[in-house]
Parts: C-alpha cells; structure tokens; sequence
C-alpha cells in the first residue's frame, strides 16, 4: 500500500492508456497486456520495479490482504461467528474459535453484537474473497473506549511515515493514543482536548487529494 | 423523433442554429473530484447539460440475492433533478431513467474489471442537475470520470456522444431543438484507446451510410472528449501537488 508518488520522473497514466512494448517484462498490478502491449487499468503512477511495470493508483479503496491489521464493525451475528464491515467489497467474517472468548454455541450476541466496533487482524483471503478475520493476538480486542475517524485507506502508509514516523510525531503533538489500521480506520483516545486535536488535524489531512500532499501538511501541522 | 417537415433546423449558410458545423460539438469541459464524500466524483458539461456522477465501492452487494460469484455488479442511479428542464420533473424514479440507469450499467459492467471484485457491488449515482439534450451521454462520461477518480480498475475510458439526422443530413451532437424536431438520435458510448462500442441506441432511421456517417461523427466526438477527460484527471492530481 504505498502512493507510489515519490518522484517526477514517474508518469501519470489513464484506464486504457498504452505503457509501450511487454517485450521482456512482465506486468503487475493495473496493466493488461494486449498485443504485445501493455494497457493501464487505473488512474495512477506507472512503475518498474524488477521488469514489472505496475500502475499505482492515485486513489483506491481497501483491498484485505492477509496479515492486514484493521478496524471492523459487527453487522452480522450467527450462532458461530460474526460478519464484520471492514471497509472493503468484501465482508470480513470472524468465527468464534479464533475469537479471545471461549463463546458457547449461540452465545456469540453475548460478546459481539451488531454495532460493537473491534481491533483485529486478516488471518486469510481465500481465492473467492473470503475474509477470515482473527481476534487472537496482541492488541486485538474490542474498542470500548476512545472514537474512530475513516480515513483515506491509499493515504494510510503515508499518514503513518517510514517507521511509523508521522504517527509517532501526532501522539507527541496531540498527546493521545493513537492507532490507525490498514483499512483507512484511525483510533484514538486521551482527554477531551487532546481528542479534539487528533479530530481537527484528521479533518484537514483527510482533504488531501495525494500523498506528496498530506506529508507537505503533515510536515507544517507537526513540525 | 419522427421529424417534423415544419421546423427548420439548417440556416441557409449550411450552419446549425446555434451557429454550429455539422461535425462540431458543443463545448465540453469536465471537473475531477467535485464531491468530498463520495470514492470518485465528477462533473461534465456538455453544452447546456450538468451532469454530476458519484461513485461508491466496491462494497458487499446487498440484498445478498443481486450477488455474483464471479464478478460484482455495477448499480447506476440515473436521475433528473426536478428543476433540470424547464418544465418540472416529478421527482423520484420513472420508465425513462429506470431504461437509462440499466443501459448504463450494462455498459459500465463491460469497461470495468468486474472479475476483480465477485460478490461486491460498486454503486453509480449519476444526477442531471440541467438537461438540454443528451443527457444520457454526458451522464455516462461523468460516471467514467468518477469511475477512474475512485481508482476502479477499467480497460478504456468510455465517452458517451451521439449524433443524429436533422433535415436528412448527418449531424454531430443534436440540441435540445434538433432532438425534438430532428429525425435520428445515435447514441453510444465509445472506448477510443480500443475503438470499442459499449453501448449503442438508435432512435429514428438511418440508412447504412448515414449510420457509417454518424459513427464517424461519434469517434471523432469521443477522441475530442477523452482528451478532456485525461486532462481533466491529471489536472486534480496536479492541484493535489501544487
């Protein structure tokens, strides 16, 4: 998940725009070969990387990948699992064995009922798009506390900075935990005014239209 | 459209009535990323028409019945805006924009990579905020534009143009007048990098060579608009850098 921006040498292509002759590359993400010619299917930076050209897209939304670590809300309660929003096409399923609970069979409304709002990690994307998610592990469990703001998923890496940089400069400049997931979800919790810090900075980043953008504010909001 | 014998559409000097070639659009401008909530946006003008699309998703198609296995389905809303014509419109759903929004989106389904996301569904809002004349073809260039705002995965940027026959003669991009009075509309939505036909209607006669004409008219239209789109796309992206 990167903006894929970080130079002008790279170029900025359309759906349909031809990216030149396949010979000896291979194409990735966003690129259709026809032809002997590679085609773009997004809207984004064209890249080579190892004799892959690939296509970054400028904006996009939330594709789970396994080991993603994200923020879901209950929608769906079963008898033996829960069905999470997770801000992506597909919903994220939870089962009750890989919940942090010992649930009996039908008590599973007793844990998580529609609406409760958790931290948790992608275990697996089956080939048909099944989301398997997973509560066990460090850090996974149900928000009780603090507020959710969305966030521009293709914004996420940025906002977080090269070893969680940026993050780390907005918890000393709000002086509020905070967490943000890979599905463009951000947590956060502390006092009233250091909540309404995170909120007011989260407004003004959330407008931006690209990476190379939200660092440029970050940059002058935090520094 | 049957053509009324009447109703002079041609000005002795060969030009239309607003002063146009036979072969001339009216002025097209398009605009990225008009709507902060929605995952794309755009709006186009075309003429005297405003059409202002949205897109949302890919997100679980629900009910869960209208889920494919295989691939996502495209819903399009297409709707006038009561105060868009002169007359009011009743406002909500009717045949018009119920045939519109599905011709839509079975077009739409044909340009976007709908294998990439099965059973989700990406919702199409296309809202006419002023109609002139071929409103569906601005809205279906409006929802490409937003469709590759949100960063949806297409094989073409399709542009919707039509051209029609006014007094028996082949024109590009009737008006509201030559729509009323004239004898053919030829609407279609046209992938230029692939020279696709994704959506085609015929309203009115044509003979072969006068669809052949008309064709032309349309490709030539749609080469002109997919400029403006492109631009209009890295224009948003440059104003993010500025």
């Amino acid at each position: 998940m990167s903006n894929g921006h970080s130079g002008a040498e790279q170029r900025l292509v359309t759906p349909g725009e031809a990216l030149g002759s396949s010979s000896g590359l291979r194409n990735g993400s966003g690129v259709v070969e026809r032809n002997g010619k590679f085609f773009s299917t997004k809207f984004g930076y064209m890249k080579n990387v190892n004799s892959t050209i690939s296509v970054v897209p400028t904006h996009s939304s939330y594709m789970p990948q396994s080991g993603d670590f994200v923020i879901g809300y209950i929608v769906e309660v079963r008898s033996n699992l829960w069905f999470l929003h997770i801000n992506g096409p597909f919903q994220g399923l939870l089962p009750m064995s890989l919940a942090p609970w010992k649930v009996e069979f039908g008590e599973s409304r007793k844990h998580l009922d529609i609406g409760d709002a958790v931290f948790a990690r992608v275990q697996e994307v089956d080939e048909s798009h099944n989301v398997v998610l997973t509560m066990k592990g460090v850090g996974l469990r149900k928000i009780a506390e603090g507020a959710v703001e969305a966030f521009p998923s293709h914004l996420i890496e940025i906002f977080l900075g090269k070893q969680n940089a940026n993050l780390q400069k907005m918890r000393e400049h709000t002086n509020a935990r905070i967490i943000a997931t890979d599905n463009g979800q951000i947590w956060f919790d502390g006092d009233v005014q250091a909540m309404r810090n995170v909120r007011d900075l989260l407004m003004q980043f959330k407008g931006c239209l690209n990476g190379s953008e939200l660092q440029s504010m970050i940059d002058n909001a935090l520094n | 459209m049957g053509g009324y014998g009447d109703v002079q559409l041609l000005r002795e000097d060969g030009k239309r009535l607003d002063g146009r070639a036979l072969d001339e659009m009216r002025p097209v401008s398009i605009e990225v990323g008009v709507l902060p909530a929605a995952q794309g946006s755009a709006m186009v003008t075309h003429g005297l028409n405003v059409a202002v699309a949205a897109v949302y998703g890919p997100m679980e198609a629900h009910p869960r019945k209208i889920q494919r296995q295989d691939r996502a389905v495209i819903d399009v809303r297409y709707n006038m805006a009561p105060f868009s014509t002169s007359d009011r419109i009743r406002p909500g759903f009717n045949r018009r924009s119920q045939e519109i929004s599905k011709v839509t989106a079975e077009a739409l389904e044909s340009v976007v990579l709908v294998e990439l996301y099965p059973r989700s569904k990406i919702r199409v809002e296309i809202e006419i905020l002023a109609a002139e004349a071929g409103t569906r073809c601005a809205g279906i260039t409006a929802a490409t534009a937003a469709l590759a705002d949100a960063g949806i995965p297409m094989r073409d940027l399709m542009i919707g143009v039509a051209s029609g026959k006014i007094e028996n003669i082949v024109v590009l991009d009737l008006d509201k007048a030559e729509d009323n009075y004239g004898q053919a509309d030829l609407p279609a939505g046209i992938l230029p990098n692939t020279g696709e036909i994704a959506f085609l209607q015929m309203d009115g006669d044509l003979s072969p060579d006068e669809f052949n004409l008309a064709m032309e008219y349309n490709f030539k239209a749609a080469r002109e608009i997919h400029d403006i789109m492109v631009n209009a796309l890295k224009q948003k992206q440059q104003r993010g850098e500025a």
